[in-house]
C-alpha cells in the first residue's frame, strides 16, 4: 500500500512497485492520477454499458414465447441492471459521484459499449445477444477479477459469477431455434450474421490502435491485450456455432493447423469508430430512452427525498 | 452525521452487510445510494441478494464509519507480528502427550 510520503516521482516508483508485486490498491492509498482517471473512464464505462444492454434486450420482454422465456430474460435484464450498479459504486470510491457519472452519460461525453447501439429485431436476437455478447463480456471480464483496483476487481468476481447463466440461456435459446423448423433455424442464423462481427468488435481496436493498452499493462488494469482476448473468443465461438451447426457469416474463416487458432477476415474497423461516435442504427434510440427515464423517474426521486425528510422530522418531533 | 438525504437531491450512499447464513456474522457485500434507510434495505435485496446470498441485511449510512488510516497500518498492526508466543505453535510439547 503507498500512502502520502516523499515526493511524487517517489511514490509513482513506490506504486509502479507495489501493483507490480499483484498487490491491490484501495480507495484510500496514494495512486497516480492517470492510474484513477484510467479507472473512472472504464469502469464508468462498464457500468454505462451495463445499463444501456438492458434496452436491446429488455425490448423483447413482453413478447418472450413462453412464460419460461420470459421469467429468464426479466432475471438477466435485472441482473445487468446490478451490474451496473456494482460497477458505479466502484467508480464512486475513486471519487466520482453518481450524479456525474450519470450526466455524463446523458450528455454523451461518456461512451458505452458500441454493441449495444445495434438493434435486437428478432427474438433470436436474444440468443445472439446471450450467446455472443455475453459470452465476449465474460472473456474481457474474467482478467478483470485480478484488476489491480481493489473495489473493481470485487465487483467483477459478482459480475462473473452472475454471467455464465446469461451466456448459457443464450446459447440454448439458439439451440432451441437451430433445432427447430427451418423458419426458425434461418431466423437463429439471421441473428448470428448481423451480430457476429459487432461480438468481434467488443475488444476494441488492434493492438497497434490501442496506445494506451502498454499502460494499462503495467498497472494491472488489463492482463491481455485486445487482440488476444478476440481470439479467445473467436477460437471458443467457433466451435459453438459448430455445435449449433450455424454457420460464421465470414468466408475467410480459416483454421490455422501451425498456431491451432481459427483466423478471421478483415474487421471492419470503419464501422466501429462510426458506432462508436455515435452513428450506430439505435444509438439515438438509446440515449433518447435513457434521458426520458431518467426524466420521467425524476419525480419519484424528489418524492422518496420528502418523503425520507419528512419522516425524519416526524421521528425527531416524537424524541422531543 | 449530517442529513441523510442530501439537499441537490443526490441520495445518499449506505454500505450494506449481508449475513449469508444463520450463525454466520454480517459481511460487508458493497454499497448503493438509497433516500433512506427502509429504501436501502429494500435497494440492497434487489442488488445483493437475488440468489439467495442472504439471511438478513444491515444497511449503515457510508459517512457513519469512521475508518482506521492507511498510514497508520504500521503502528496499528506491526506491534503483532513479534508477538509470535500468542500462537499455539509457539510452543514445544511432547508428540504423545494428547489434548494439547
Ligand atoms: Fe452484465
Ligand atoms: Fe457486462
Ligand atoms: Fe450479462
Amino acid at each position: 500500500m503507498v500512502h502520502e510520503a516523499g515526493s511524487s516521482d517517489e511514490m509513482r516508483e513506490r506504486f509502479d512497485a507495489w501493483v507490480a508485486a499483484e498487490n491491490k490498491v484501495e480507495p484510500q492509498d496514494w495512486m497516480p492520477e492517470g492510474y484513477r482517471k484510467t479507472l473512472v473512464r472504464q469502469i464508468s464505462q462498464h457500468a454505462h454499458s451495463e445499463i444501456i444492454g438492458m434496452q436491446p434486450e429488455g425490448n423483447w420482454i413482453t413478447r418472450a414465447p413462453s412464460l419460461r422465456r420470459k421469467a429468464i430474460l426479466l432475471a438477466k435484464v435485472q441482473d445487468e441492471a446490478g451490474h451496473g450498479l456494482y460497477l458505479y459504486s466502484a467508480a464512486e470510491t475513486l471519487n466520482v459521484s453518481r450524479d456525474q457519472m450519470e450526466a455524463d452519460l446523458m450528455s454523451g461525453k461518456a461512451k458505452y459499449s458500441s454493441i449495444f447501439n445495434y438493434p435486437t429485431l428478432t427474438w433470436a436476437d436474444v440468443g445472439a445477444i446471450g450467446w455472443l455478447v455475453d459470452g465476449a463480456a465474460i472473456v474481457n471480464q474474467i482478467p478483470l477479477c485480478r484488476c489491480s483496483y481493489g473495489p473493481y476487481a470485487r465487483a467483477m468476481i459478482r459480475v462473473c459469477k452472475e454471467e455464465s447463466f446469461h451466456q448459457r440461456q443464450g446459447f440454448e435459446l439458439m439451440m432451441a431455434l437451430s433445432q427447430g423448423t427451418a423458419e426458425q433455424k434461418a431466423m437463429a442464423q439471421d441473428a448470428l450474421n448481423r451480430w457476429w462481427w459487432p461480438a468481434v468488435q467488443m475488444f476494441g481496436p488492434p493492438d497497434n490502435d490501442s496506445p494506451h493498452s502498454a499502460q494499462n499493462m503495467a498497472w494491472k488494469i488489463k492482463r491481455f491485450s485486445n487482440d488476444d482476448l478476440r481470439q479467445k473468443f473467436i477460437d471458443m465461438t467457433v466451435k459453438q456455432a459448430q455445435a449449433l451447426d450455424l454457420e460464421i457469416p465470414d468466408p475467410d474463416l480459416k483454421y490455422n493447423e501451425e498456431t491451432g487458432h481459427w483466423e478471421i477476415g478483415e474487421i471492419d474497423w470503419d464501422e466501429f469508430w462510426a458506432v462508436v461516435k455515435g452513428h450506430g442504427p439505435a444509438s439515438r434510440q438509446r440515449m433518447a430512452n435513457k434521458r426520458n427515464a431518467h426524466a420521467d423517474g425524476a419525480w419519484v426521486r424528489e418524492a422518496a427525498v420528502a418523503f425520507a425528510q419528512k419522516e425524519r422530522a416526524r421521528a425527531q418531533k416524537a424524541a422531543a | 452525521m449530517s442529513d441523510i438525504a442530501t439537499d441537490n437531491g443526490g441520495w445518499p450512499l449506505f454500505e450494506v452487510f449481508i449475513r449469508s447464513k444463520q450463525g454466520l456474522s454480517h459481511v460487508h457485500a458493497g454499497s448503493l445510494h438509497a433516500a433512506d434507510a427502509k429504501m436501502a434495505i429494500e435497494n440492497a435485496r434487489d442488488v445483493y441478494t437475488r440468489r439467495n446470498e442472504g439471511t438478513s441485511i444491515w444497511v449503515v449510512p457510508s459517512e457513519a464509519i469512521s475508518a482506521s488510516a492507511p498510514e497508520d497500518k504500521g503502528a496499528l498492526f506491526d506491534p503483532a507480528d513479534s508477538k509470535i508466543y500468542r500462537h499455539p505453535t509457539f510452543y514445544t510439547v511432547p508428540d504423545d502427550v494428547e489434548c494439547l
